[in-house]
C-alpha cells in the first residue's frame, strides 16, 4: 500500500473551522439512519426469540448478530436450523440471501476509495440495507463530497449495529422465558415481514417474472432433501428476471430502429 | 449441530460479499450482467422462502383449505403491502388477520 495511514493525511487537510467535521458527519449519519434503526427494533427482538425457538443456543443466536449481522439471512438461518438443514446448505443459502451486499459495496466503493483497509474493514463488515440506503442518498447529494464522508457511513452503520445487538439480546431473553412458543405464530411473523419487503419491490415485468419463477420452482421443490429447493428456486428467479430484462430491452431496441 | 461452524460459515460468506468488493472494486469493477442479475436476488430469494412457508406451513403438502391461516393471512398481507408499500403496516395488519383467521377457522 502506498498510503499506509490515509485517515491521518485526511485529518490534517481541513482547517479546524471546516464546516464538515468528523463528529458532525458521524452524528449526521446516525441521525439519518435513526428511523430505520427504530423500525429494526421489532425485527431484532423477533430474531432473538426466533433463534432460541429454532433450537439455537443463546450464544449462537447472539453470535449470528455479532458476526453475520445481516437480518434477513439470520431469520432464514434460524428457520433452516429448525428445519434441520445441514450446515453447508445453510451457509450456501446465506450466501445467496446476502449476494445483494456485493451490489451495495460496488456502488459505495467509488466514494470510499480514498480510504485504507483500517476503514474499509469495519465499514464493509457493518454494511447493511439500511446504512446503504442513507449513505448512497448522502453521497449522491450535495453534501456527499466532504473529506470526512466516511464518518457519515460509520455513524449510520455503528448505530444500526449496536441497536441490533441490544435487540437480539432482549429477544433471546424473551425467547428463553417463553418456553415452547410454536403456537404463537412467530414463523408467520417472518413470512409476513418478507412479504412486506418483496411486494413493493415488484414494480416491473422482470421483477414479476423473477417472483413467479422463484415461487413456482419453490412450490415444486420445497420437499426436496436438505432444502436444496430454495437454491434452485432462487436461481430460477434470478435467471427469469435477468433474461426478461435483457429480452424486453432488445425488443425495445428493435422498435426504435 | 456445530454452532461455531454454522455461525463462522455464515459470517464468512456474508463478509465476503461486503468487504472485498468494497476494497477491490476501484480496481476490478463488477461486470454489467452481474450488476443486473444481482437486482433480482432479493425478490427471488424471499419469494422462494415465503411461498412454501405460507402454502405448506407444516412442511407437508400444500394446503389451500380455510384452515390454513398462513396462506390467507399471507395473501391479505401481500395486498396490504401492494396498496400501502408500508412494511410496518403490512406486518401489523398481517399478524392481526393471522390471529383472527386462526380463531375463526381453527388450524
Amino acid at each position: 500500500m502506498s498510503h499506509p495511514t490515509p485517515t491521518l493525511t485526511l485529518a490534517d487537510a481541513p482547517p479546524a473551522t471546516h464546516p464538515s467535521t468528523r463528529s458532525r458527519e458521524f452524528w449526521s449519519g446516525a441521525r439519518a439512519v435513526l428511523p430505520l434503526v427504530l423500525s429494526a427494533i421489532p425485527f431484532g427482538l423477533l430474531y432473538g426469540a426466533l433463534g432460541i425457538q429454532a433450537g439455537l443456543s443463546p450464544a449462537a443466536t447472539i453470535g449470528m448478530s455479532l458476526f453475520v449481522f445481516a437480518g434477513s439471512s439470520q431469520f432464514v438461518g434460524a428457520n433452516l436450523v429448525s428445519a434441520l438443514a445441514p450446515i453447508p446448505v445453510i451457509v450456501l443459502t446465506t450466501f445467496i440471501v446476502n449476494l445483494r451486499h456485493a451490489l451495495y459495496a460496488a456502488t459505495l466503493a467509488p466514494h470510499l476509495k480514498h480510504l485504507g483497509q483500517r476503514w474499509l474493514l469495519p465499514l464493509g463488515f457493518m454494511l447493511t440495507d439500511e446504512a446503504f440506503a442513507v449513505t448512497i442518498q448522502r453521497f449522491e447529494g450535495e453534501n456527499g463530497t466532504s473529506p470526512h464522508r466516511h464518518w457519515y457511513v460509520f455513524g449510520a452503520e455503528l448505530l444500526m449495529y449496536l441497536n441490533w445487538q441490544v435487540c437480539t439480546v432482549l429477544g433471546v431473553v424473551a425467547g428463553s422465558l417463553m418456553g415452547d412458543a410454536s403456537g404463537l405464530g412467530l414463523d408467520f411473523a417472518m413470512s409476513v415481514t418478507f412479504i412486506g419487503i418483496v411486494v413493493p419491490l415488484i414494480r416491473n415485468r422482470p421483477m414479476v417474472a423473477a417472483a413467479v419463477a422463484a415461487g413456482v420452482v419453490a412450490l415444486l421443490t420445497y420437499q426436496l432433501e436438505n432444502k436444496v429447493g430454495l437454491m434452485l428456486a432462487a436461481a430460477a428467479g434470478i435467471a427469469a428476471g435477468y433474461f426478461t430484462e435483457v429480452w424486453s430491452a432488445n425488443k425495445q431496441g428493435e422498435r426504435h430502429e | 449441530m456445530n454452532e461455531v461452524l454454522l455461525v463462522g460459515g455464515m459470517a464468512a460468506v456474508t463478509f465476503a460479499m461486503r468487504y472485498p468488493v468494497l476494497a477491490l472494486v476501484s480496481r476490478v469493477s463488477l461486470p454489467e450482467w452481474a450488476i443486473r442479475a444481482l437486482r433480482y436476488v432479493p425478490v427471488a430469494v424471499l419469494t422462494a422462502i415465503t411461498l412454501p412457508a405460507v402454502a405448506a406451513p407444516d412442511g407437508g403438502v400444500v394446503r389451500v383449505g380455510l384452515d390454513n391461516a398462513h396462506l390467507y393471512a399471507g395473501i391479505i398481507a401481500a395486498l396490504v403491502a401492494w396498496r400501502t408499500r408500508n412494511l410496518l403496516a403490512t406486518i401489523g395488519l398481517g399478524m392481526v388477520v393471522f390471529f383472527v383467521w386462526k380463531m375463526v377457522f381453527g388450524g
